[in-house]
């Protein structure tokens, strides 16, 4: 139903907001604190930055610093549980070092890399996708090709062979320290299809427009064109696909961590804890897996609502 | 006077929101007597479509019927269960939608579609109803009905499928057939066609027929009585003649002043100014008074009934309230 | 039609090439073929002579020519740490990973597609609810988590069922096969079900959202205005029209388990080509990394085309105008 407004309405519609109040007039607001799951998700993803912020000032020990473990503090039960250690409420893992301590520095590592990964990947297939779009011809058709052959292989097969490439070209304990770069490469290369497609299909719609049309003729450079006024609409889509994205990063990271190939022992992220853990299941050290599984498991599903809810919202019609 | 087949009593349709109830289609009443075809015309968004869909029980989800009545054969069917509607549908009432292209699923042979529909309404054996079907395709003008049962819909033209779709409506020999925009998709040499086509097939059968649309052209070719819908709110009703020939309401009016006559030359097409009012915006009084050139306070505060301006033609215009203007003057 | 599969052929062939180039990109420079191969002790003329018996010094495209010609010959090389062909080695353990990806995809198509009709179609029931969290937890969970979970409850736990390994196998032909034994089968529901749980929540996902957007369409409203019953229009009508882009996506998510194998294989230590290829990536093991890339690539791209063909026997339409995106 297209109607253009009446000046009657146009009338009804002149309510004076205050910027909170048109935020909280606004249909993504309205939807946001309908559903409590939501709401949720949202305390539990910025409890989780915060405390992996602030994770060298909270945590109890530092995990990094093998100094200060002791071996023979290793394998403690949580401190509720028989043979439990109060300095440690959560327990001990096979090196002594505190779950709690060593799960707020692994977050802070997923994190770290989920968002860093998500970036990369961001940037990387909005600017493909803009060119595709933008450009055409050869250049799109090109750039489409690549985005089709790698969408057949699934994004945890593509980052496991850019590590695996990324080992056998550089010598092992040099990727040792780079690990966090290796990851990031190999996890943000491995998602940026879904970016480029999206930017792709709205800039082929943007192009056409009389406005891009206009900037075309007062003789604004291509780049500026695509970035300053195309990139704005694709804003929604690209911030859904991020959301999304920030969680199947996080997983894929613990994934790889966990395979034995992502962040290594000494510096473990919450994968290669549960890697850890996970040799001590049958010795009946659960605390060793539960805890972080849990807090992975929390972020993820917390992350993934966020970007349902957000999908939803922003795409009415599925409504 | 016999019982009208199709009788429709202060019909209100709306959608619920955050803020408040929208009310699409308000306080509808009208009549439409077997063999009889009742147009209904007005602006996109103006509650033709909805009327329809209420009238069949398809309203989609969150509308849904806010009041009035609605009686099949003197039998009311709004309040009937959905199980109980799902037989009225396709057995009593047959529904043409606008768009052909779309109305049949790709994935099927016509034929086996028709075969379902009349299995589903009659107790035929599958052999019996594609005789049936056949026969049906043959009434509706499908050339070489037998071969083309077999034939999925996109090798069918589209006047060929809007056939096959009045053949999917008229199956199951229903007293009242609703067919929203039956031609609005269709190429203008088609669209003659099968307005020819729907007013044969009603009047051999005599079907009444409630035929939606935008077009002035498609109601004088084929309707004997037409109501005028303006947002949500049926403003005119009366035989097609009267009200294309001497419009009351000033938005009628307007309406026929956009449409080019064919003899008469004249100078330039009127135009009404602005443009219908969003759901969440109708005016009180008389929805139409912003745009109207004749309103007075009255149409600004109090809504108008329908009055009776001519003999079986009724406006929803307070101009037309006795005291203050006869109708002869107004408009000159 | 014809040409229709002759065009999806060669795009496929181009697929297939696109990889081989990458993998012979990876096989050719990286990490040194030679020194892999020749031990501490081989002297500098040995070396050159064995550069020479390689191939090495060919112009690159002979040398991508003599690659393809070896792989079509399925001869992929010597894995660098197993020291036996890389044919061999995936053979081996080729049946392991396609019983396990067969009964994940068994569960995910025979579970998903049920609930994705179920919630597609009582969009706002409470058990729509309750399948729809499911599978948003589903989506969640890292496939690992779920496979440490199951074994912790039902091994660790329950002592029920094993946590490692295939069980007792026996071989038919050629095949080893871990379905015709007792053990075999016991050992075989946790992998299966830790790999086909993400697969089958994509399918809900999929298949309710495929439902939703067919439910909308003019011709399930026409099919309702025709008086057909509610079964009639979701299971006959829109089920069908449902199912045209969900066996494309089920076709490809076929791909997506076998190279998700590589997680579950190693959580259950399964000896598939998923945990020969995840030892490869940490030894750096070219040769068979290599082959395994060509390897899922064909069976990805032979899915592919499969699902085509069968696409255009459920979708009329195809047959003619070819698949439109």
């Amino acid at each position: 139903m297209a109607h253009s407004q009446s000046p009657m309405e146009k009338q009804a519609l002149a309510i004076p907001l205050s910027p909170f109040g048109r935020l909280r007039d606004s249909d993504l607001f309205q939807s946001f604190m309908r559903s409590r799951l939501v709401v949720a998700a949202a305390l539990v993803t910025v409890l989780m930055l915060a405390a992996a912020l602030l994770a060298p000032l909270m945590a109890p020990q530092d995990p990094y610093d093998l100094g200060s473990l002791s071996l023979l503090d290793a394998n403690t039960p949580p401190a509720w549980a028989q043979g439990g250690d109060r300095r440690y409420p959560l327990g001990t893992d096979d090196q002594g070092r505190d779950i709690l301590s060593t799960i707020l520095y692994g977050t802070r590592s997923s994190l770290l890399i989920g968002f860093s990964a998500v970036l990369l990947a961001t940037a990387l297939g909005v600017t493909l996708g803009l060119c595709a779009g933008y450009a055409g011809g050869r250049i799109d058709a090109l750039i489409m090709r690549i985005a089709d052959v790698q969408l057949t292989f699934p994004a945890i097969l593509t980052a496991l062979l850019i590590d695996g490439v990324m080992l056998a070209v550089f010598k092992s304990h040099r990727v040792e320290a780079g690990k966090f770069w290796v990851l990031v490469i190999s996890i943000g290369l491995a998602y940026w299809v879904q970016y480029a497609r999206t930017v792709r299909g709205v800039t082929l719609v943007e192009r056409n427009k009389e406005y891009v049309e206009a900037a075309r003729l007062i003789g604004l450079s291509p780049i500026k064109i695509m970035f300053q006024h195309i990139l704005p609409n694709v804003m929604g889509p690209v911030l859904v696909i991020a959301t999304i994205n920030l969680a199947l990063a996080i997983i894929t990271e613990a994934t790889l961590s966990f395979l034995g190939v992502g962040l290594p022992p000494t510096e473990p992220s919450l994968g290669t804890m549960i890697q850890i853990g996970n040799r001590y299941l049958f010795s009946g050290s659960w605390w060793m897996v539960v805890f972080p599984g849990v807090t992975l498991a929390l972020l993820a599903l917390a992350v993934n609502l966020l970007g349902d809810w957000l999908r939803d919202a922003l795409n009415p019609k599925l409504r | 006077m016999p019982e009208p087949v199709l009788s429709v009593r202060h019909l209100k349709v709306g959608f619920p929101t955050r803020r408040g109830t929208l009310t699409a289609v308000d306080g509808v009443s009208f009549d439409i007597a077997a063999g009889e075809v009742l147009g209904v015309v007005g602006e996109s968004g103006a509650g033709k479509s909805l009327t329809g869909a209420a009238i069949i029980g398809l309203i989609e989800p969150p509308g849904r019927i806010l009041g009035g009545e609605i009686y099949l054969g003197g039998q009311r069917i709004d309040t009937l269960t959905a199980e109980a509607m799902r037989k009225v549908r396709g057995r009593r009432i047959g529904t043409v939608f606008q768009d052909p292209l779309t109305s049949l699923n790709p994935l099927y042979p016509i034929g086996d579609q028709i075969v379902e529909t009349i299995r589903t309404h009659t107790p035929l054996s599958r052999a019996a109803a594609r005789k049936r079907a056949v026969a049906l395709l043959r009434e509706t003008g499908v050339q070489g009905a037998e071969e083309r049962l077999d034939g999925y819909p996109h090798e069918f033209s589209g006047g060929m499928r809007q056939r096959v779709v009045l053949a999917l409506a008229l199956c199951a020999e229903p007293e009242l057939l609703i067919a929203d925009e039956p031609t609005t998709a269709l190429d203008v040499s088609i669209q003659a066609q099968i307005i020819a086509l729907l007013k044969r097939l009603a009047k051999e059968r005599g079907t009444a027929v409630l035929i939606i649309t935008h077009d002035m052209g498609v109601i004088a070719e084929m309707a004997d009585r037409v109501s005028v819908m303006y947002s949500g709110r049926i403003v005119e009703i009366g035989p097609v003649r009267e009200v294309v020939l001497s419009p009351r309401h000033p938005y009628t009016r307007g309406l026929m002043g956009s449409i080019p006559p064919l003899a008469a030359r004249v100078p330039r097409l009127t135009q009404i100014p602005g443009a219908m009012p969003r759901l969440d915006a109708i005016p009180a009084g008389c929805a139409f008074h912003p745009r109207c050139p004749q309103a007075f306070d009255r149409c600004r505060v109090e809504r108008p009934e329908r009055l009776a301006v001519a003999p079986s033609c009724e406006a929803a215009c307070w101009l037309y309230a006795v005291p203050r203007v006869a109708p002869a003057e107004v408009g000159a | 039609m014809l040409a229709f599969a002759i065009r999806r052929l060669i795009e496929a062939l181009l697929v297939m090439l696109a990889v081989a180039l990458l993998a012979f990109v990876l096989f050719r420079y990286v990490g040194d073929p030679v020194s892999q191969m020749a031990g501490q002790d081989t002297s500098l003329e040995d070396r050159i002579r064995l550069r020479q018996e390689l191939g090495l010094d060919d112009p690159v495209f002979v040398q991508f020519a003599r690659f393809i010609a070896n792989a079509v010959r399925l001869d992929f090389g010597i894995s660098y740490q197993m020291k036996q062909p890389v044919l061999a080695l995936l053979a081996e353990r080729f049946p392991a990973t396609i019983e396990l990806a067969l009964a994940a995809a068994l569960l995910a198509v025979a579970l998903g597609i049920p609930m994705g009709v179920y919630t597609g179609i009582n969009r706002d029931s409470w058990l729509s609810k309750v399948f729809l969290t499911l599978s948003l937890i589903g989506v969640s969970l890292p496939t690992f988590l779920i496979g440490i979970i199951l074994i912790y409850v039902f091994s660790v736990w329950l002592h029920l069922l094993p946590s490692f390994g295939r069980g007792e196998v026996v071989s038919v032909g050629a095949w080893h096969t871990g379905l015709l034994t007792a053990s075999g089968l016991k050992a075989l529901i946790l992998p299966a079900i830790t790999l086909g749980l993400f697969q089958m929540t994509l399918v809900t996902r999929l298949v309710r959202a495929e439902m939703l957007e067919v439910l909308r369409t003019d011709y399930i409203k026409f099919a309702r205005a025709r008086g057909l019953s509610n079964r009639a229009v979701h299971f006959g009508h829109a089920l069908k029209n449902t199912l045209v882009p969900v066996i494309t996506v089920i076709g490809l998510q076929l791909g997506a388990i076998i190279a998700f194998a590589i997680i579950t294989e190693t959580v259950f230590q399964w000896p598939g080509m998923g945990l020969m290829f995840i030892q490869a990536v940490q030894f750096a093991d070219i040769p068979v990394m290599s082959a395994y890339l060509l390897l899922v690539a064909f069976l990805f791209v032979a899915i592919n085309l499969i699902v085509d063909l069968v696409y255009v026997r459920i979708d009329p339409r195809i047959r003619i105008l070819g698949r439109g995106q």
